[in-house]
């Protein structure tokens, strides 16, 4: 089994606070930290599981800048093999068709069996890159997969539908699967699994070393312009309840009680 | 101007709400571009479906061959893929559902086409077309213009808007099925249904539920004192159950249970919308989150900005002591 598997490295926004620069098509992101997208962090494990049952190796691509090395690193020292970081000015990164196409371009002269990506960024959340990619790549895909079976020469793929139901679909190989969250129990990366990702092979590449045309994955290539970022307005009508914590615990359980609601 | 073609979701014989919710949003689009409406329903068996939606006024388009009995990807691009070169539509829209999402993006590729994901609105401005859609865990909104194509791709999100009342009759018409032959890339195999759990949490009165914010599974015996108190069962969202604090089949949500108690306490919830999609119709509910911007806030009638670790142990206390 010869895999690929795709990191984005995100900023965490669940707990920030998140403005917009004067530009109105950025967010300030200086007080941002980072990390590998939750789904990708599964996706690493499954393809890490995979090879450590069928043999194997497996490959890192990450679009990023040089400070989402330590993200890299961190997936090598979790069992993947080497890794390879795109950086380049010239990518059209709003556009997932875009960046489908620069992944493409550091796989498709490769022989692989399977491709793995997140099926969701929290950043910009398209949920669109890694079936893009199958197309480009032109090979088979099935999209928020929580359960691989790998048989011969197939993959069993079970797919998360709405409301939690699961479609079962078989794929023949070469594919992509786009991984949903909660598939397995992502490890953490052993003392000496850190060690050796010091030493194992990263690449950072620009689209000329990659042979990706410029002119193909740029804001022109792109059918689609971000044209503004804003804060959407709070529509809370919540009663918002003050005090310390103890008042407003107090506050709120004579709200429950005398409302009859608990 | 051209024409809007929207593809309707079905999945085990019923058309699913995404459908109607898409014909908020298409036909407000059409007006304003001055185009022609038309629907689009691919699958075997359709003429019960096809009556249901041609109650949206617009002319139903129906692809009915035992060949897409069931949902397959592969299948559904190289219809819509046929559908583009011969009806030239100046927009498709399609759902932004475990469906949409699997062969959207690669028929965009195929086709050279542009495509927005995931909007939840859409516009026609200075002859352009122009969609809305959310970033960074709901906190910020893109406006994202597509350039001039024979053909915008746009995928809706669910839940994002109300469905209308159905208007008056449209037409159905049947058109040939593109697909000649059978794809066996891909196959169906099955569907598994969703697991059941010792409690269904689609019938409880009072949740409490759990996100991420709860940090550890050692931090879970407060959260059931107080659940007990209240005589509450305990749900959570999706980063809950995944970290495999909460049972699966107690998730909350989009891909998990859709729930309306008449009280939810939502503690260390963001407020995601694939989580809100599944208890805004709780009667009253109850945030507490420590960062005051959290969209749960949002659909929230009581508000606690505060850390749930000093909160919740008091209002138990207190919620013992007033129910004596
Ligand atoms: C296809 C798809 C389907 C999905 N389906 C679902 C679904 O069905 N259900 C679902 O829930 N999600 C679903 N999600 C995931 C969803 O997008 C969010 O990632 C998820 O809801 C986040 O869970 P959370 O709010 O618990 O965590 P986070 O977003 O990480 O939020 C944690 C919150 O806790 C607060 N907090 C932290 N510490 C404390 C403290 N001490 N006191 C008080 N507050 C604190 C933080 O301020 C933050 O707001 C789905 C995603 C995808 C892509
Ligand atoms: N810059 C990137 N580098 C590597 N992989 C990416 C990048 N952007 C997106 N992906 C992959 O595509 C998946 C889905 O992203 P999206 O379509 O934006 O929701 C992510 O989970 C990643 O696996």
């Amino acid at each position: 089994m010869k895999s690929f598997v795709c990191i984005k490295y995100v900023p965490d926004t669940s707990e920030a606070e998140v403005k917009v620069n004067s530009d109105g098509k950025t967010v300030d992101d200086s007080k941002f930290s980072y990390d590998i997208n939750d789904a990708d962090n599964y996706a690493v494990e499954e393809s890490v599981l995979i090879k450590e049952d069928k043999g194997g190796e497996v490959d890192v691509v990450s679009i990023g800048p040089k400070q989402s090395e330590v993200m890299i690193r961190m997936a090598l020292a979790k069992g993947c093999d080497r890794a390879t970081r795109i950086e380049d000015e010239r990518i059209a990164n709003h556009d997932p068709l875009m960046v489908a196409r620069v992944l493409a371009g550091a796989i498709k002269d490769q022989e692989f069996d399977l491709v793995f990506t997140g099926c969701w960024a929290e950043d910009d959340g398209h949920m669109s890159t890694g079936v893009a990619l199958a197309e480009e790549l032109g090979v088979n895909h099935a999209s928020m997969v929580k359960k691989v079976e790998v048989l011969d020469g197939k993959v069993r793929a079970h797919r998360e539908l709405e409301g939690g139901l699961i479609e079962v679909v078989e794929l023949e190989l070469p594919a992509v699967l786009t991984i949903q969250t909660g598939i397995n129990e992502p490890r953490y990366a052993p003392i000496r699994g850190i060690r050796q990702a010091q030493k194992k092979e990263l690449n950072v590449l620009n689209l000329d070393d990659l042979g990706v045309d410029p002119s193909e994955v740029n804001l022109d290539a792109s059918g689609v312009i971000l044209e503004s970022l804003y804060i959407p307005e709070i529509e809370s009508a919540a009663e918002f309840i003050e005090g310390e914590p103890e008042e407003k615990a107090e506050k709120l359980a004579s709200i429950l009680v005398k409302g009859g609601l608990v | 101007m051209g024409k809007i073609l929207v593809l309707a979701e079905h999945r085990q014989g019923v058309l699913r709400d995404i459908s109607y919710e898409m014909m908020a949003i298409a036909p407000k689009l059409a007006e304003e571009m001055g185009a022609e409406l038309e629907t689009l329903l691919i699958g075997s068996g359709m003429d019960e479906m096809a009556k249901e939606l041609s109650g949206y006024g617009a002319k139903v388009n129906v692809i009915d061959d035992p060949v897409f009995e069931n949902f397959n990807a592969e299948k559904y691009q190289k219809a819509l893929s046929a559908l583009i070169d011969n009806m030239k539509p100046a927009v498709l829209i399609a759902p932004h559902t475990a469906q949409g999402v699997d062969f959207m993006p690669s028929l965009a590729v195929e086709k050279k086409l542009p495509l927005v994901a995931e909007a939840i609105d859409l516009t026609y401005e200075d002859s352009t077309l122009k969609a809305t859609r959310t970033m960074y865990s709901g906190k910020v909104n893109a406006t994202v213009a597509f350039k001039p194509a024979d053909t915008c791709l746009v995928t809706i999100r669910e839940g994002a808007v109300e469905a209308p009342e159905p208007a008056a009759a449209g037409d159905v018409e049947k058109i040939e099925s593109p697909l000649k032959e059978d794809l066996s890339y891909r196959q169906f195999v099955e569907y598994i249904e969703a697991e059941v759990g010792d409690v269904d949490i689609t019938q409880s009165e009072i949740l409490v539920a759990v996100g991420r914010g709860l940090k550890e599974d050692k931090n879970l015996p407060d959260i059931e004192e107080l659940a007990m108190a209240i005589k509450a069962d305990i749900a959570g969202s999706r980063a809950a159950t995944d970290a495999g604090w909460i049972p699966h089949d107690r998730q909350v949500g989009t891909s998990g249970k859709t729930v309306k108690p008449k009280l939810y306490l939502a503690l260390g919830i963001s407020g995601a919308f694939q989580h809100v999609a599944g208890m805004k119709g709780a009667k009253t509910v109850v945030a507490v989150n420590k960062d005051p911007e959290a969209p749960i806030f949002n659909v929230a009638d009581y508000a606690i900005v505060d850390d749930m670790f000093k909160v919740v142990p008091a209002l138990k206390e207190k919620l013992k002591e007033m129910k004596g």
